[in-house]
């Protein structure tokens, strides 16, 4: 092995444990901080009593889950009964790794190192895990593997709730899933590449894609809600039909394990939308993140995290504020709705780039202004329509019922 | 004219997804910054805004005389007008002539805690009780004897009152 491969080798170690013991402490950090917020929201101060202001209430949780008993039913598929958490969990893990978390740091050494040997590493470190050339095409691949968990999940435990469960949580992710993807296309159109680190550039040169691909984002948004299975598209779990829907015959660290896969979709999905149209770890108005500083790293880390938290607050925020979908509702927003909006979204951003390009505007900021005028008008329009309830219909105007007074019967 | 039923006008067009979900979220926030209306139970028992009603009928209490004898005189008119059948009274009399209970057990997980004992007693003597922490390792506990009746000290129910009914 020659000295930089082992360099590049340590640090990537180094990446992964750091990586994911955050991920892992972080996204037990969020269930309290999803209580909190619930608490909150509702007027009540949320869990307040393991540790100073319930800080340790995660620790709690863990060491609860840890040593509960595991139950299996009798009829469960054993082998897949235990596989399903795993599959749910890892993909949703593993997201993470293609994400850059800060601004390329540079790094320079030379060592000589006990059992190594000589490891050396000269050069700019992606702050991410696995700074994939494809890195946009994983996520889209990963996370519709956690459906697999999911699925069979409620398949092998042989309950009729679980199945249901799982059935649902197969239609809506596989429904979503289409919408998601669609919807990211014009972030390639605009970009011309897959790789992470392009697309935050593309979005340091020109604006960040929230102005010149507004309506990706709405989809990709929503799209990222259904994929997380949580309100207010938690029709996987529906407490108040299926139980605990997918999950209902799982316990212990099984459990807790279906929890922490669904709480790294959210960091992914916040990190996601953080990324892709929010510059990711972009501080803006400023070009001096770019120069590749130690400095520089950790603020550009801090940036990214302060909109990645953001996105993961808003997820709870909407957790907490609207009530469930009903299927068919949910079915329509997915196939009907975002579906083809993200379709159509895609000639319109297509066409205005190669319109623009017609008419002779070009640079990337020019185009990207360009393009926030448009999204403008179109962010508008289609507000203004799904405002008026025009493609989404209550069932009341869908069919004339004759009209039953209730009022003085009996 | 049963129940009145109350006919939502749901409104049949125009119906907004966007602002109503925008005003929710707004409400949500709002109410993050407004002041928590929990009580801290184990630490503090009642608040300026909540307190335990004076009518609350809970777990019994024996009154007792200055010597520290129950009032109780074993008439029998509790065990008799009990609905749930909860109170075992064997009563005994001195040479005096004074009947005391020789038995007197209250079963609370019987007790339906109406209140009756208390109204019908002549004596005064058995009360429900202000009182609501009946935490206790096993279920045998859950049987008050004479002794324990006695020992009680917190607060009696008032009952409800006829020329007061509201309490006030």
């Amino acid at each position: 092995m020659t000295p930089e491969i082992k360099g590049f080798l340590i640090l990537a170690i180094i990446k992964v444990v750091v990586v994911f013991t955050v991920l892992l402490v972080g996204v037990a950090l969020l269930t309290l901080m999803e209580r909190k917020l619930a608490g909150w929201m509702q007027n009540r101060p949320g869990p307040n009593r393991v540790g100073p202001f319930g800080i340790l209430q995660p620790a709690a949780d863990g060491i609860k889950n840890f040593i509960k008993e595991e139950t299996r039913p009798v009829a469960a598929n054993g082998t897949i009964f235990v596989l399903a958490p795993a599959m749910s969990f890892i993909p949703a893990v593993m997201l993470i790794a293609v994400i850059p978390l800060a601004a390329p740091m540079r790094v320079d050494f030379d060592w000589n190192l006990p059992l190594i040997g000589h490891a050396a590493y000269h050069g700019l470190m992606a702050m991410s895990v696995a700074d994939l050339p494809m890195g946009f095409l994983f996520i889209l691949a990963f996370s519709s593997l956690g459906v697999y968990g999911v699925a069979l999940a409620g398949w092998s435990s042989n309950s009729k709730y679980s199945l249901l469960g799982g059935l649902r949580a197969s239609a809506q992710m596989i429904s979503y899933e289409v919408a998601m993807g669609l919807s990211l296309i014009p972030v390639l159109l605009l970009t011309g590449n897959v790789s992470f680190s392009e697309i935050i550039a593309k979005q340091q040169a020109g604006l960040w894609f929230i102005g010149p691909l507004f309506i990706s984002f709405f989809v990709f948004l929503i799209s990222g809600f259904a994929e997380t299975n949580r309100l207010p598209f938690d029709l996987p779990e529906a407490e108040s039909e299926l139980v605990a829907g997918y999950h209902s015959e799982y316990s212990a660290m099984k459990f807790s394990l279906f929890m922490i896969g669904e709480y790294s979709h959210i960091v992914v999905i916040a990190a996601m939308v953080a990324t892709l149209f929010f510059g990711g770890w972009d501080i803006p108005f400023t070009r001096w993140d770019e120069q590749g500083g130690v400095l520089q790293a950790i603020a550009t880390f801090l940036a990214f995290f302060v909109k990645m938290f953001f996105w993961i607050f808003f997820v709870m925020w909407i957790r907490w504020t609207l009530p469930r979908f009903r299927y068919d509702q949910l079915m329509t927003l997915g196939w009907k709705v975002l579906l083809p909006l993200a379709l159509g979204y895609i000639m319109v951003t297509a066409g205005a780039i190669q319109g623009l390009e017609a008419a002779g505007v070009t640079g990337v900021r020019n185009v990207a202004f360009a393009l926030a005028g448009m999204n403008l008008v179109l962010g508008w329009l289609l507000f203004y329509v799904l405002d008026r309830g025009r493609v989404m219909r209550g069932v009341s105007r869908r069919a004339p019922l004759p009209v039953a007074r209730t009022e003085g019967v009996g | 004219m049963a129940i009145g039923v109350k006919v939502m006008r749901r409104p049949e067009r125009e119906v907004s997804y966007i602002r109503a979900t925008l005003k929710g979220m707004a409400l949500t926030f709002k109410h993050m910054f407004q002041p928590r209306v929990t009580m801290q139970y184990p630490e503090a028992r009642s608040t300026e805004e909540w307190h335990i009603a004076t009518r609350w009928r809970g777990t019994h209490r024996m009154m007792t005389d200055a010597e520290g004898r129950s009032k109780c005189v074993a008439c029998g008119l509790c065990p008799q007008i009990c609905p749930a059948n909860c109170i075992k009274l064997v009563p005994g009399e001195d040479e005096a002539g004074n009947r005391y209970p020789l038995i007197y057990e209250i079963d609370e997980f019987r007790c339906v805690f109406c209140g009756y004992c208390q109204e019908v007693c002549p004596e005064e003597a058995i009360h429900v009780g202000v009182h609501y922490e009946n935490a206790e390792y096993s279920r045998d506990r859950f049987v008050y004897d004479l002794e324990r009746l006695s020992a009680q000290t917190h607060p009696v129910s008032t009952l409800w009152d006829p020329a007061d009914p509201k309490g006030e």
